[in-house]
């Protein structure tokens, strides 16, 4: 199953000049508001009829202005979860998750309603009306009412933006069993990069309408290029890590290609793999190995590349192991270090963050 | 308060009339009111006028305008009589004046319900595999519901109360087109009829009452039932 889009739409200031592909697993769109993003997943649901250019589903053409192909949305079976949830406020939250199979040619598929139900959480909101739901309640219906479409596709605008970080945190997990239980590809577009790393298999950038950046979202998130693009406090690199052992003194040793880091609060079990985020301003570099230091997670790396921005920092990709890790100093500093591509040196990392819930079952963001 | 035979008739007259009028005027105020809402076209604003215009028309104006169009003599009325349907000097009559009269009143409160369903929401049905009268049916009518009920009652409240144009375009025949209103009329015509019109008056507000009363309790229901309470 693969999405290939190819569109351009003026609208007024901007013009949109997209051309993306999106293949299994979650598809993460990121960019700040107005890049295009939302317009995007239009086009995809067919709610946006883009002035030219081409989307194609799973062979499928859905969209194609020079053969004047338009499929209309109704007819797309493609799954779209809006920010603002739009729930039928009329109908019950059963009869809003039940919407959708209707007008699907195999019907509601009882199993699978009653799976989700259980999965999102909703069994005890059956009979409620949407008016009277929290926002987190809201999305989850939303969520399992275009799930229950049996779409080809599903698309997420912002699921989350609208919730404060409680309600994240609420609804977060069950994203996440939703994309692990599911083998339809998922368009989900954020301007959080936390949400992003958490989320995403693939990374597309957008700006200014168009898609400046795109790969495997850890490739592309310890791209030096993407770092002003990202914002400088959020660039950073996403690594998998492996549960080696847990200590008693409750700290966990996990291992990367390039060497082990010892965590606290890791609860995943011996053999998982675990998602880390390496924030680039959390990374400190030594030309030798460095001793008497607080931080215990201290990696030998080599320096790949130096990218000088338009500010005082420079952005430095290093490699350790097969794994690639992004670190922000100063200009200054690296002069006076005399970093160049090649030098071997050492990487304290200073703070790591497990994203929640990527390690199968909760624990706690860890930082040390 | 007994009321003499030709009381009775009038009133039964009224509702006969005010019901049919509404009953038939109602999808038509629905599409009318749903198109002015939701769609843009050319000429908009001069359908909008056209079907306003009764608001602002005297209604003796209105009233002769149907006798031209409707009447025996008329063009559409000499038509329509060739399939069996007369409009003037008949109840029917009184009741398509009271549906014209009525349905601004109508369509203002259902195109200002429509005004109100999100579009989003539709948008939203769309996603879900909902074609346009899917959409319709299951999301813009029930959310409009109220609105259609409110259309509904104003519309009733009029066609009770309409007087100059059923009088200019189907007389006040006893028993055939007269009106409570036309019979209250008629009443103060006569030496001594005092007593008979404000034995009817004090029926038009009884019925008047019970029409909002009842109006109210439904949109109480039609609330709950779409979660707005």
């Amino acid at each position: 199953m693969s999405l290939t889009v190819d569109i351009r739409h003026a609208f007024p200031g901007v013009t949109l000049d997209l051309s993306v592909r999106a293949g299994q697993g979650v598809t993460a769109i990121f960019g700040p508001s107005g890049a295009g993003k939302s317009s995007l997943v239009n086009a995809i649901a067919g709610l946006l009829h883009a002035d030219e250019g081409r989307i194609v589903l799973a062979g499928e053409t859905l969209f194609d202005s020079a053969a004047r192909v338009y499929v209309p949305p109704a007819k797309r079976r493609i799954g779209y979860v809006f920010q603002d949830g739009r729930l039928f406020p009329h109908l019950s939250v059963a009869a809003n998750m039940r919407f959708g199979a209707r007008f699907a040619p195999e019907g509601l598929d009882r199993a699978e309603m009653d799976r989700l139900t259980d999965l999102l959480g909703l069994r005890a909101l059956l009979h409620r009306k949407p008016g009277s739901l929290s926002g987190g309640e809201k999305q989850r219906v939303a969520l399992a009412r275009a799930w229950l479409c049996r779409p080809r596709l599903l698309l997420m605008d912002e699921p989350l933006a609208a919730l404060d970080e409680p309600r994240k945190d609420e609804i977060f997990p069950y994203l996440e069993r939703l994309r692990d239980a599911t083998s339809v590809p998922i368009i989900y577009v954020s301007h959080n990069l936390a949400e992003v790393a958490r989320l995403a298999d693939d990374l597309i950038v957008l700006q200014d309408g168009r898609a400046v950046l795109s790969g495997r979202a850890e490739t592309v998130l310890s791209d030096p290029k993407a770092l002003p693009l990202v914002g400088v406090r959020e660039a950073g690199a996403v690594l998998q890590a492996r549960v080696v052992e847990h200590d008693a003194d409750g700290l966990s040793r996990l291992r990367l290609s390039g060497g082990d880091l010892w965590l606290p609060g890791v609860s995943a079990a011996p053999g998982a793999t675990v998602r880390l985020r390496v924030l680039a301003q959390d990374v400190l570099l030594s030309r030798d190995r460095p001793s008497g230091l607080s931080s215990q997670n201290i990696l030998p790396v080599t320096v790949e590349a130096l990218f000088r921005g338009a500010g005082p920092g420079v952005a430095v990709k290093l490699r350790a192991g097969e794994d690639t890790l992004l670190a922000r100093i100063t200009a200054r500093a690296a002069g006076e270090m005399q970093l160049a591509p090649g030098q071997d040196c050492f990487a304290v990392l200073n703070a790591i963050s497990i994203p929640r819930g990527s390690i199968g079952h909760a624990a706690g963001p860890a930082s040390i | 308060m007994t009321l003499e035979p030709q009381e009775w008739a009038a009133l039964a007259l009224s509702l006969k009339v005010s019901v049919w009028a509404v009953l038939v005027s109602l999808p038509f105020a629905v599409a009318m009111g749903w198109l002015l809402a939701r769609r843009d076209f050319p000429g908009k604003a001069w359908l909008s006028a056209l079907v306003h215009l009764p608001l602002v028309l005297p209604p003796v104006v209105t009233g002769y305008l149907l006798l031209l169009t409707f009447g025996a003599n008329g063009a559409v009325g000499r038509w329509l009589a060739d399939l069996g349907i007369v409009f003037a000097f008949r109840w029917t009559g009184a009741a398509l004046a009271a549906a014209i009269m009525g349905f601004p009143l109508m369509v203002r409160a259902i195109r200002l319900a429509v005004e109100a369903v999100d579009p989003k929401l539709e948008e939203a049905a769309e996603t879900l595999g909902a074609g346009a009268v899917a959409r319709f049916v299951l999301i813009t009518l029930p959310l409009i519901a109220p609105g259609i009920l409110a259309g509904a009652v104003l519309g009733f409240a009029k066609a009770m109360g309409e007087f100059g144009a059923t009088i200019t375009f189907v007389a006040n025949i006893p028993g055939q087109t007269q009106t409570l209103p036309s019979a209250i009329y008629a009443f103060l015509q006569v030496p001594g009829g005092e007593t008979g019109a404000i034995r009817l008056a004090i029926l038009s507000v009884a019925v008047a009452l019970g029409a909002v009363l009842i109006s109210e309790w439904l949109a109480r229901r039609v609330a709950r039932r779409i979660g707005r309470a």
